[in-house]
């Protein structure tokens, strides 16, 4: 298949080595990378916060990116990205777009698949043939939870990893305070969630926590960072890209 | 323009602004369930055991020697009952039997040790017992003020659930749902039994009606 | 068009500034940060939201066919809003005719005054009260108070939040900020002649509240209640409870006054078969509450021989003339969606600042009273009070989509705000990222952030508006290649064609290879 990969814009600039591993991960399970290089941001933060007229360009640059039909699949490793395509993108194009964004919309997003989902749905893949002996906790985010429903894919995955150790985040499906702007406009009780979170994590004694959103883990990762913890954040792509052969290392070394 | 009209015509205009297509209810929930005796009696038991009621069983030929016994083991002397309960009931019964008549002030209801009543439908499912104010089973302060509500159910008006048994009632009666004697949450969100109504319920099943 | 249709129709007007118990004196944020610092309330709110989740999911789960449930539960809702003039008529009509005066309020100043009068011609100078969210909404007890007349919570709750002269914090529970160690105390300050040596058992507590309330159910002439539904059918209402104090009050008094929201109404009496399932089992976590009452107008020889229902406006329509914000309307207050909510867990039922707390009082609030009736109106913050991790749409027993409420809420008080400094920056996000261009070249300026991180590639602090971040996260430095770059670098290219190269031309994977 030709696969369409969407870096996410946060992705891209911030968080590239989840993006890296999306692509490796995808490429190994023998499907081609497409990498529309006009790509940028699906517009989640301008809707989340309240803005629906300004996103209205970057709608259709996705929609037009991405809407190619030799484009089997568009993968993206960010839960909540996906759910803007699927949920808020029809809705801009309804409001402020007109007949061919909306129909542009409309195509792209029956195709469009967060990484667990693609992998286990579309693939009909748990077994990624991905190695990382390290004791790793789960968080699910909740965009992927919740507003795409993917359940227990994600664990599924991650069983499948050998030699990992994983253990059960307890209260695993609480919110950790991210929300886009509610960390910077309700930062206080952002933060009071996230000393909640960082506790549970802290219980399981993991030294990695892992989610399939790099917003949700910058968010956390942040957290564990400001009280010197010893886990670190690492998203579902990167676990799911180690082998035996090309284990991880971080492009980054700024830890 | 009165409060009548300008909230009927605000409403008008509302849905005017924002019309609404015409909407279709699927009932696609569990309906017209039967379960057969036996499952019926046993859900309904753990159900009322479960909210801390007291629950015995008997024949109908056995109903007088078991409310007298109920009502004794419970230290009963004063034992109210609607006008229109069947007296044979209470036939093995010793103590002071006082009818209920409208002109009796409600809080003089509160002299009776216990009431005894009948009812009208029961789910098993909630364990839920419903009155309708019938004649055996009284107007709705009889069975509210005493501390002790003895209700005889039926195992032929038990349904499994409660869109069966809401078949059953008459909308126009005043109806009381109970499920178990009186309890809050209100505390820490702990349920505790007996605050108002009665603080005992028993409830005795005759399975052979 | 129908005949009886006369000109535009008018945007209904909000509930009037000022009335009723609709609005906060401080905005979210900063009631929040507030409440934060109440560490016993935290623990309290910690502690009965765990144990009611549990509960609550328990039974939910017994039933196999709830999402059925759900989904009949929704579309009557949604059937009675888009009929609620003619049941609304068919529903006086039916009162009416069971020997009850119905009444229409506009608004609470309207509702209040009705009532007050009501009571008033009965000659009594108290009231007995079932908890009702309604008459808490228009501010019920206070102006009856204001005119001579003493209103008694008889809900255990709400007679802790009257006695210790509080605000409620929760739709179901409004005492849930509270523990048994508080209410014990006081009860000791306020309840004349409890017994000095009372314990904090909760069964204790209860029948301290059961004695003193006792002598108010057998004496006091006057009921005033609300109604969790409105059967336009058959005339009929209903209080569901649990203690008993709402059988005492619909039940002894010779007058009861029932104030009930207009979207309260359903079509048919069948239609409890659904609400009697979803409702308890959502709001208490029961299989059913201990008791409900339905009644129907007046029965003769059976309880109040005077009944009044009071239909209250007071901003509904204004909701129900959006499109999307009417589907709270078709809330029934089961108080769900605050129990799993994790913001609400943190600060409490106050922070919302109106009678309707949690996520529910969010999409509520704002719609019913408005969000720019005064500068700095504190309901406009109220859209943003959420993470938008959807655990109340996941709860709500009539599947109200409250995430996409509060974003539709939320672009609604952008589009008023206009000109802000915010708008001005999505406005600029967004034109970058809309061109590819200036995005890429946007992305190697960020990387200059890179020098705001120290030695450990850290950054912990940040100016305003940011700074809210810092407080308590760091920042990575952006890394020094973007993804893009290093897709189009040579050592990408080489990477992705050796990962394609280890997919076997087969479709089984070797062991080896693994």
């Amino acid at each position: 298949m030709r696969i369409g990969l969407f870096a996410t814009c946060l992705g891209d600039t911030l968080f590239p080595d989840a993006v890296r591993a999306t692509a490796l991960l995808v490429a190994r399970l023998g499907h081609e990378i497409v990498f529309p290089p006009d790509q940028t941001c699906c517009g989640q933060m301008h809707v989340n916060t309240g803005y629906q007229r300004e996103p209205v360009p970057l709608v259709r640059n996705f929609a037009e990116q991405f809407g190619d039909a030799s484009i089997d699949a568009v993968v993206m490793p960010s839960g909540s990205c996906v759910g803007c395509v699927r949920h808020q993108h029809p809705l801009v194009a309804d409001r402020y777009g007109d007949a061919a964004l909306r129909s542009g919309v409309a195509a792209v997003r029956d195709k469009t698949y967060e990484l667990s989902e693609f992998l286990v749905d579309v693939l009909d893949a748990t077994d990624v043939g991905a190695y990382f002996p390290h004791r790793v906790t789960y968080h699910p985010t909740c965009h992927s939870l919740r507003m795409l429903g993917v359940g227990d894919k994600p664990l599924r995955l991650l069983r499948a990893v050998e030699g990992i150790d994983l253990v059960e985040l307890p209260e695993a499906d609480a919110c950790c305070g991210f929300g886009g702007t509610f960390a910077v406009k309700n930062a206080a009780t952002s933060t009071a969630m996230l000393r909640d979170k960082l506790d549970h994590i802290a219980s399981t004694d993991a030294a990695v926590c892992t989610a399939g959103d790099s917003s949700c883990l910058m968010h956390i990762g942040g957290g564990l960072s400001r009280i010197r913890s010893g886990t670190r954040t690492l998203h579902l792509a990167e676990i799911l890209a180690a082998t035996r052969t090309a284990p991880y290392v971080p492009l980054e070394t700024t830890r | 323009m009165n409060a009548r009209e300008t909230v009927l015509g605000r409403v008008r205009d509302a849905l005017a602004l924002a019309p609404r297509p015409a909407v279709a209810v699927s009932r696609d929930y569990r309906r017209g369930r039967g379960l057969p005796d036996p499952e019926r009696l046993d859900l309904l038991v753990d159900r009322l055991v479960d909210y801390k009621a007291q629950v015995r069983t008997c024949t109908a030929t056995e109903t007088s020697a078991t409310l007298a016994e109920m009502l004794a083991g419970l230290g009963a002397r004063r034992v109210g009952i609607p006008a229109g309960l069947d007296r044979t009931w209470l036939s093995d019964w010793t103590g002071d039997l006082v009818e209920d008549r409208p002109d009796v002030p409600a809080p003089s209801l509160a002299e009776l040790d216990a009431v005894v009543t009948a009812s009208a439908v029961t789910c098993a499912e909630t364990g839920t017992i419903f009155l309708d104010g019938s004649h055996d089973q009284g107007r709705r302060a009889l069975t509210l003020v005493p501390d002790v509500h003895v209700c005889v159910v039926d195992l032929s008006q038990v349904t499994a659930g409660i869109p069966e048994a809401m078949e059953r009632l008459v909308p126009e009666r005043p109806t009381t749902l109970i499920s178990g004697p009186s309890a809050t949450s209100d505390i820490e969100l702990e349920r505790v039994e007996g605050v108002h109504g009665p603080r005992t319920l028993v409830v005795v099943i005759r399975t052979d009606r | 068009m129908s005949s009886t249709f006369l000109g535009m129709p008018a945007a209904p007007p909000r509930s009037p500034y000022g009335a009723g118990n609709l609005r906060g004196e401080r905005t979210f944020p900063e009631a929040a940060a507030h409440e934060l610092g109440n560490d016993q309330l935290r623990a309290n709110l910690h502690r009965a939201t765990r144990t009611i989740r549990a509960k609550r999911l328990a039974v939910t789960a017994e039933l196999p066919d709830w999402e059925e449930l759900r989904a009949a539960g929704a579309a009557v809702k949604n059937e009675a809003m888009g009929r609620l003039p003619e049941l609304l008529e068919q529903l006086e009509a039916k009162v009416t005719e069971a020997g009850g005066t119905v009444h229409w309020a506009r608004d609470a100043a309207e509702a209040n005054a009705l009532v007050t009068e009501l009571v008033a011609a009965t000659g009594s100078r108290e009231v007995i009260k079932v908890k009702s969210m309604a008459t808490q909404e228009i501010g019920l007890n206070e102006h009856l108070e204001s005119q001579g007349i003493t209103a008694h919570e008889t809900d255990l709750a709400e007679l802790i939040v009257q006695l210790a002269d509080d605000r409620p914090s929760h739709i179901l529970v409004p005492a849930i900020h509270r523990n048994r160690e508080e209410i014990r105390r006081i009860f000791l300050e306020r309840i004349p002649g409890v017994d000095p040596g009372l314990d904090s058992v909760p069964a204790e507590l209860a029948a301290a509240a059961r004695a003193y309330l006792r002598e108010k159910f057998m004496s006091v002439p006057v009921a005033v209640s609300g109604a969790n539904f409105g059967i336009a059918e058959t005339g009929t209402l209903s209080v569901v409870e649990s203690e008993g104090n709402g059988r005492m009050c619909l039940t002894l008094p010779r007058t009861l006054i029932t104030v009930m929201g207009i979207e309260k109404v359903l079509p048919r009496y069948a239609d409890l078969e659904v609400f009697l399932q979803l409702l308890p089992r959502s709001s208490t976590g029961e299989r059913m509450n201990p008791y409900t009452t339905l009644w129907t107008g007046v029965t003769p020889g059976d309880g109040p021989q005077d009944f009044h229902l009071v239909l209250l406006d007071n901003g509904r329509t204004a909701a129900l003339a959006d499109p999307i914000g009417r589907e709270a309307l078709n809330c029934i207050r089961c108080s769900a969606c605050l129990n799993v909510c994790p913001v609400y867990e943190r600060v409490g039922g106050h922070a919302y600042g109106s009678t309707y707390p949690g996520p529910i009082g969010a999409v509520l609030t704002p719609q019913l009273a408005g969000t720019h009736a005064a500068k700095n109106d504190p309901n406009a913050s109220l859209p943003y009070a959420s993470t938008l991790c959807g655990a109340c749409y996941d709860a709500c027993p009539v599947k109200i989509d409250i995430p996409s409420l509060l974003v539709e809420l939320r672009h609604q008080t952008t589009e008023r705000t206009g000109r802000s400094a915010e708008r001005l920056a999505m406005k600029a996000a967004a034109a970058v990222m809309g061109r590819p261009k200036l995005y890429t070249t946007a992305q190697r300026a960020a990387a200059i952030g890179r020098i705001a991180a120290g030695r450990d590639g850290k950054i912990s602090h940040l100016p305003p508006p940011l700074g809210g971040w810092t407080e308590s996260r760091d920042i990575t430095a952006p890394p020094r290649r973007t993804f893009r770059a290093w897709y189009a670098s040579q050592e990408g290219r080489d990477a992705l064609a050796a990962a394609a190269a280890e997919h076997p031309a087969d479709t089984e994977m070797p062991e080896e290879e693994r």
